[in-house]
């Protein structure tokens, strides 16, 4: 892998974030997704779990949470990763009253096109922050934090994080999360108050396997142009939700296994999602396989995809943010594992071919355009 | 005599590349030696300690060749002309 010190994409061409356990990358492709320019590690040594890119009012902005020995903190960059920002205090912090402290930086999520200076967090222990202000300065939601049910949440094999943020793109008031272990909730009043929305996920691990929060789901995708349809891979079992998590339904169809962590929808059709299904022992890709699971039918049945992709004695693990896809035509899939191996296809997941190879464990994978 | 205090690499870029940082005698504990150098170099102390004013989990501090989690804590007693050493955990390896 050759590296260089920094890249510089050309507009509408695919960028993609990479976050590993020593590091971040930045990949940035030529006009046909055949070459990629990669830089990096940025942050070496630093454990990054999550990258975001904001576009919003004409910014060029990169965001990362990386974490080690000495603290969290929150990095931004104008200029694709050349220079970084390293506070001299970290921005986010729990308040003296809570008696929390920040473990990780789970998720950032920037804000809808309609409030270009809003931004979220989502963090171990799990609770959402705000940023009002383009994330210079953030606040702790009291309404999901103060929840009566937040006692009772008990943490997954990562923690208990708050590590998936869904913004309804229509209406500012409506925000989804989910916890492991604790399930999803909903706000729909800006976050003042939130709402248990876990009707028809199971809990497999619990003597109750209908609760109304503690699953322990791993990952939520919403359709860009349907907001109200979510993909949820859970801990057991695939989900799909058409009223914005009011109810949700197994479409666990045909699938080699329904654990998993990553869930990725397809950025114009509604009726097709991507996963990474896990045997649920070795927690790597079942029969030894590396293979990336499609439903083209909003998940009534699914198909494998591998072109390209090991078949044979091969363990390789996606976490749950391991997946993206870019928003070009056709769309561009790419997932990361922990062994360090980028996979890339640029025909929806007909075609498979490595990227990257070699880096340390991937944490994060984000594809945006630039 | 002044108290000094011995910074790791990694968080030089805080105390302008300095190794060594010496603040004023005077501090009678750990906390107050902190407080004081973070006063000087504000950049530290989110490093060292979390929201809560704990010592972050994998960060160990000397006073002398005594680990201050055997002696007190940010309690520890410090005396004038003493070498405090900021040190990263040896806790690598465990498998996550």
């Amino acid at each position: 892998m050759e590296t260089t010190t920094f890249i510089n994409p050309k507009k509408g061409t695919a960028v993609l974030l990479v976050g590993t356990m020593k590091g971040a990358f930045l990949l940035s492709s030529d006009a046909n997704r055949e070459q990629w320019a990669v830089s990096g590690p940025h942050f070496p040594g630093r454990i990054v779990y999550s990258l975001a890119y904001d576009r919003r009012g004409g910014r060029q902005r990169l965001w990362a949470g990386s974490s080690n020995f000495f603290g969290i903190m929150l990095h931004s960059s104008d200029d694709f990763g050349r220079t970084w920002t390293n506070p001299e205090s970290s921005p986010i912090k729990f308040p003296e009253d809570t008696g929390q402290a920040l473990k990780q930086i789970w998720q950032i999520a920037v804000g809808r096109e309609q409030e270009p200076d809003k931004m979220y967090c989502g963090v171990e222990p799990a609770a959402l922050f705000e940023s009002n202000d383009a994330g210079q300065t953030w606040s702790l939601d009291r309404g999901l934090f103060n929840h009566p049910h937040r006692p009772q949440w008990q943490p997954g094999g990562g923690g208990l994080c708050l590590h998936t943020i869904i913004l309804d793109p229509n209406n500012t008031k409506r925000t989804l999360v989910a916890v492991s272990a604790a399930g999803v909730y909903r706000t729909d009043n800006g976050g003042d108050s939130w709402q248990a929305r876990n009707q028809g996920l199971t809990a497999e691990f619990l003597p109750n396997k209908y609760p109304e929060f503690g699953q322990c789901v791993h990952k939520i995708d919403r359709h860009p142009s349907r907001p109200e349809r979510l993909y949820l891979q859970n801990h057991g079992g695939l989900f799909r939700s058409d009223d914005a998590g009011d109810s949700w339904q197994d479409i666990a169809n045909g699938v080699p296994s329904d654990f998993g962590f990553s869930m990725v929808a397809h950025p114009r059709d509604p009726d097709t999602a991507y996963i990474f299904p896990l045997d649920r022992e070795m927690r790597s890709g079942p029969d030894a396989k590396v293979r990336v699971y499609r439903t083209r039918n909003a998940g009534a049945s699914w198909e494998p995809l591998c072109t390209g992709m090991p078949q044979h004695n091969v363990y390789e693990t996606v976490l749950r943010d391991g997946m993206a896809t870019d928003a070009l035509d056709p769309v561009g899939i790419y997932f990361g594992t922990r062994s360090g191996k980028l996979y890339g296809s640029r025909d929806e997941g007909e075609n498979w071919r490595p990227i990257l190879d070699g880096v340390p464990a991937i944490t994060c994978v984000k594809a945006v355009t630039v | 005599m002044a108290i000094t205090f011995n910074i790791p690499g990694p968080l030089r870029e805080h105390t302008g590349g300095r190794s060594h940082v010496d603040i004023e005698p005077g501090a009678a504990t750990v906390a107050e030696a902190l407080a004081a150098l973070c006063r000087e170099h504000p950049g530290l102390r989110d490093r060292i300690l979390n929201e809560r004013g704990e010592v972050r989990e994998h960060v160990n501090i000397f006073v002398g060749e005594e680990s201050i989690r055997y002696c007190g804590g940010c309690s520890a007693p410090v005396k004038d002309g003493a070498a405090i050493t900021l040190v990263p955990a040896v806790s690598g390896g465990r498998m996550s």
